[in-house]
């Protein structure tokens, strides 16, 4: 039986979601065993042609030209899973949404008449259909070696969608908010990086998202009485995920400029 | 005439989005350009009416694989803008973590990305077939670079745990100290991977370059110095910018460094070689030397032999940083915002990564600049390019794109960060 067809594709990002692919130094030969690895070119330039039974797609779209891309990698993907804070939200490059396009290119490029880009940064599924969603700034290796097992075994990815403090708890981290009054995201941020932040002392900013049925709005108060500013919390939402659909409502709530 | 046409829709093995075109018209050239096309993301903008305090966290995003160079060089010129200096066993854990990122991101490129197109490879699995013992020893130091990061940055790709100051909390000794069995092991193997690439078949070409890089009193410089080239500059940082300039090109989404006269410049493993060979650890100057290459490189694709000792000399350090390690006091210095301009520099492992920002008194950023090592390499990766397609008309299409292939993964270039995929055309007309 032939192996299914991995397609690894780069969109608006980092490459920091990808690397992560190369960074499963014990997995690594074991996924290229069950795999075979069909398009990836951060890893390899030998590309065999679709259809595809599993595509990652890592990055945002920002260009016409990669919003009529990324059609076409959906006709030849059987499954496609969007990797990554950009492929999900928009990623950093959102937070231009939330500004003047014209005058982000003026004062990046001294001749903004050769750059060529959308006035917005959006996630994969606003474009086209996705079939799962991991989240993550970048996203947890661990994680994304569930979600290629689980496609490979036909089932549904172990995913937990519930918050960060979950993770915290399990730890034995002691709360960055309570026993400090440090501002954290985590009541509405959903699990999987482990917990990293509180664990070494800061709150945390929100590299996964929001989780299923965040609220935010009574977060944010609690902020206001830990003394944070109006322009402070709506920075706190807006960040790797700032165009995230309940981010970026609580970000525009706080906003008054 | 005869007419040509050479065509490759993506170059690999690098990190971005670009793509190369050559015209040659009865065996000149009359047109060559890499070009990037990895859309813009503007963060030199989206930075600007935020606290000082996100730049370090936000710039990192620019890049998944060097994201301490950003990190870093975020924090330290915020630091210079307010008036802190970050010394000591700080700075030590600073370049610990540092050292990390460099055996992760340069044994990436060498055993992975790079060493593919000098044994004739499509990429490393295939190579792994003939040469397991090479990809498996590059996997277990890469995972230790890893490690380094884990350790004192809490996640390998994308750290959380750097800030302007310093750190949020400082590793204890013991978890640094249980890194070193595998530092032991990695020395020896860096040594040995080293010899393997010194007998690599190793493509002719010597070009006349001006190497830039950091350099200091002791150290092989990587997160502070003064600028140095090989013609006798030896500059402060907030001087860069009297030296040196951006031009924005139409064929490309990255600015073009060069001199402020106009000449292409060189930065990362050659210019740090060249500028710093005397300030390498004396078994790293050996093994090199054993290695096949000599105090200065003007072959480029020795690159992938600095690039390894390089490893090496990030091992040693790793490992006295180590071994001399004492928990500091405060995992770090207070910061007070005020208004002000900063600069900060650190060597990422593709070179020079120069950052500048303009505070607000409030401590919000009013202006941001930030000068990539890819950026600044590109007019030379694109001379580069003319000299190896002018030395090799002869060569067949589809062995000349590759090779052009390997000569633009001299540079190991970070296309996400001078702003990635290569598509390569040669019209031979």
């Amino acid at each position: 039986m032939p192996r299914p067809k991995l397609a690894v594709w780069k969109f608006s990002s980092c490459d920091g979601c990808q690397l992560s692919l190369l960074d499963l130094e014990d997995e690594l030969m074991a996924v290229a065993g069950a795999v075979e690895i069909a398009y990836f070119l951060e890893a390899t330039r030998a590309t065999a042609k679709g259809p595809y039974d599993i595509s990652l797609v890592e990055g945002s779209i920002t260009t016409a030209h990669d919003a009529q891309r990324i059609q076409k990698v959906r006709k030849q993907s059987k499954m496609l899973v969007a990797i990554g804070a950009c492929a999900n939200s928009g990623g950093i490059q959102a937070l231009k949404n939330f500004a003047d396009h014209e005058d982000f290119i003026r004062r990046v490029y001294a001749r903004p008449g050769y750059i060529s880009t959308l006035a917005t940064s959006t996630g994969i599924a606003d474009h086209v259909p996705v079939d799962f969603e991991l989240r993550g700034c970048p996203v947890n290796k661990h994680q994304l070696v569930e979600v290629l097992t689980a496609a490979l075994s036909g089932r549904k990815p172990n995913v937990p969608r519930y918050a960060e403090c979950m993770e915290c708890k399990r730890r034995g981290t002691v709360c960055v908010t309570v026993a400090r009054g440090e501002p954290c995201l985590g009541p509405v941020v959903q699990a999987g990086c482990g917990g990293l932040c509180p664990a070494v002392g800061r709150g945390c900013y929100g590299c996964f998202g929001p989780m299923e049925t965040p609220n935010t709005a009574a977060l944010a108060a609690r902020f206001a009485d830990l003394g944070r500013t109006p322009a402070a919390i709506r920075d706190g939402f807006r960040l790797f995920n700032a165009n995230a659909e309940a981010f970026r409502e609580e970000g525009d709530r706080h906003d008054q400029a | 005439m005869t007419k040509r046409k050479i065509k490759v829709e993506a170059l690999a093995r690098v990190e971005g989005e670009g793509a190369l075109d050559v015209t040659i018209r009865n065996g000149t050239i009359t047109n060559l350009k890499f070009r990037i096309y990895e859309p813009p993301r503007f963060f030199e903008a989206l930075l600007v009416g935020r606290m000082f305090t996100d730049a370090p966290d936000i710039t990192a995003r620019i890049c998944g694989i060097c994201p301490v160079a950003y990190l870093l060089g975020a924090s330290q010129a915020m630091e210079d803008a307010l008036g802190v200096r970050v010394e000591g066993p700080l700075r030590d854990l600073r370049r610990l973590v540092y050292a990390g990122e460099w055996i992760e991101s340069h044994v990436l490129h060498v055993a992975m990305l790079h060493m593919p197109d000098f044994l004739g490879f499509q990429d490393a699995l295939r190579m792994a077939h003939d040469h397991p013992q090479i990809v498996e020893s590059a996997l277990r130091l890469k995972k230790l670079g890893n490690r380094i990061l884990e350790v004192i940055g809490g996640r390998a790709v994308h750290p959380v745990n750097l800030k302007v100051g310093g750190f949020y909390s400082v590793p204890r000794k013991a978890a640094l100290r249980a890194l070193l069995p595998e530092l032991d092991w990695a020395i020896g193997a860096a040594g040995t991977l080293l010899e393997a690439v010194g007998r690599l078949p190793m493509p002719e070409l010597e070009r006349d370059y001006l190497f830039v890089a950091l350099r200091h009193p002791a150290e092989y410089a990587v997160v502070d110095g003064r600028l140095a080239s090989n013609q006798g500059m030896d500059i402060a940082l907030p001087e860069y910018f009297d030296h040196f300039r951006e031009d924005h090109e139409a064929h490309s989404n990255a600015l073009h460094g060069r001199t402020n006269d106009g000449r292409p410049y060189h930065v990362g493993p050659l210019a740090r070689w060249a500028v710093n060979h005397d300030r390498l650890h004396p078994d790293v100057q050996a093994a090199a030397s054993k290695a096949g290459i000599g105090p200065v490189v003007r072959n480029p694709f020795q690159s992938i032999i600095v690039r390894t000792a390089e490893v090496l000399q990030a091992l040693i350090d790793a490992r006295a940083l180590v071994e001399a390690y004492e928990e500091p006091d405060a995992p770090a210095v207070p910061v007070e915002p005020r208004a002000g301009t900063g600069y900060g520099c650190t060597e990422a492992p593709r070179g020079i990564c120069v950052h500048r920002y303009t505070l607000n008194d409030d401590g919000t950023i009013a202006a941001a600049t930030i000068v990539p090592p890819t950026a600044q390499n590109q007019p030379t990766i694109e001379d580069d390019l003319r000299a190896v397609v002018e030395s090799n008309l002869a060569l067949d299409d589809e062995v000349l794109k590759w090779r052009c292939e390997q000569t633009i993964r001299n540079y190991d270039p970070c296309i996400s960060c001078a702003t990635h995929f290569l598509r390569l055309t040669i019209d031979r007309g």
